[in-house]
């Protein structure tokens, strides 16, 4: 391995840990201002919110296997199945749907 | 959101592991198509397995590898990792907001693992998390993501197209698992989950997708706060 490629790993490295790192050793739960804890509480919904979409539609070329995917996934998830098999579920479908197209 | 603590039992660890297997499938064809993009723009096997094992950021290893095939300079590259990992500063506060009090060194290990995966499933939880159960989730996220990477860059291509292709929706149908819960038990959960995907439609148009799930997330987390209090005044 090159010198250059070792280094330019190590830099990712760093700058990826420390935003993951930083709020997590300096910031004490106790100590935030309420009103700030009620934000961060609302972040993990919003942020799935964001990360779901527009980004699934993207998964493929076809739109349709987005879509197809996630309903399926909304559905099986509605009735409370359990993480894994929304998640089998929705490869299983999606390979029924480009085996059929 | 639940926030009472409850005593840590001993199994917390195995508890994260179990949690965090959804991540690990979701992360095998992403770390697979990884490796054998790596491979596509000359890394070494060596280079590709590192580049995983130290990083542990998708969505910044595929960037730095497009950057690497136009043939962009380290400092670029390194820079454009952090603007588009910045976004974890919000994830970790909020990881924060719902993990016991540990000790800092604990917090800086299980820090590592912190990828929008480990976040999510950390953070929807019903109770507070412990150091241990997020370090569980973090070891079967970055196992899957490191040994599928290394499978990715040797017999990636060797792997039916269609295979792959299904695998793709795994990560946004664990993601839509998750949010299933919470969103059947709270409006505000709608109400958050709705306006943030909204936002970022909208601003993916002119901001690169890190800072556009950054502003969409604090504006949707922001505003649904002042709805909320102002129906209830």
């Amino acid at each position: 391995m090159s010198m250059s490629m070792f280094w330019l790993i190590m830099g990712m490295a760093i700058v990826t840990y420390i935003p993951r790192m930083l709020p997590l050793v300096t910031l004490n739960a106790n100590r935030i201002p309420p009103k700030l804890q009620a934000i961060l509480r609302n972040v993990p919904y919003a942020a799935l919110g964001a990360l779901i979409f527009p980004g699934i539609l993207t998964v493929n070329e076809d739109i349709w296997f987005g879509i197809i995917g996630g309903l399926t996934a909304i559905i099986i998830a509605y009735f409370g199945a359990n993480l894994i098999f929304v998640v089998i579920g929705a490869i299983i479908v999606l390979s029924f749907y480009s085996f059929f197209i | 959101m639940a926030t009472t603590s409850v005593t840590k039992p001993k199994s917390e660890f195995p508890r994260g592991v179990v949690a965090g297997i959804g991540i690990a499938i979701g992360y095998f064809p992403a770390a697979l198509t990884f490796g054998l993009l790596a491979k596509s723009t000359g890394l070494t096997f060596l280079e590709a397995v590192l580049m995983s094992s130290f990083v542990f950021a998708g969505a910044a290893q595929y960037m730095a590898l497009n950057l690497i095939a136009l043939g962009t300079g380290a400092l670029e590259i390194i820079f454009t990792t952090f603007i588009v990992n910045i976004r974890h500063l919000l994830m970790s506060a909020s990881v924060s907001e719902k993990l016991e009090h540990d000790h800092p060194i604990k917090k800086a290990i299980c820090a590592f693992g912190i990828t929008d995966e480990v976040f999510a499933v950390t953070t929807t939880q019903e109770r507070k998390v412990t150091t241990s159960f997020v370090l569980g989730v973090g070891v079967i996220a970055y196992g899957s993501w490191v040994l599928h990477s290394a499978l990715g860059f040797l017999v990636g291509s060797a792997l039916p197209q269609t295979i792959q292709e299904s695998m793709a929706i795994a990560l946004y149908a664990m993601f839509i698992a998750l949010l299933m819960p919470s969103l059947k038990k709270h409006r505000k959960v709608v109400s958050l989950a709705i306006s943030a995907a909204m936002f970022n439609t909208l601003f993916v148009f002119f901001l690169p997708s890190g800072w556009s799930i950054i502003a969409a997330t604090i504006l949707s987390s922001l505003l649904i706060e002042l709805v909320e209090k102002k129906e209830e005044s």
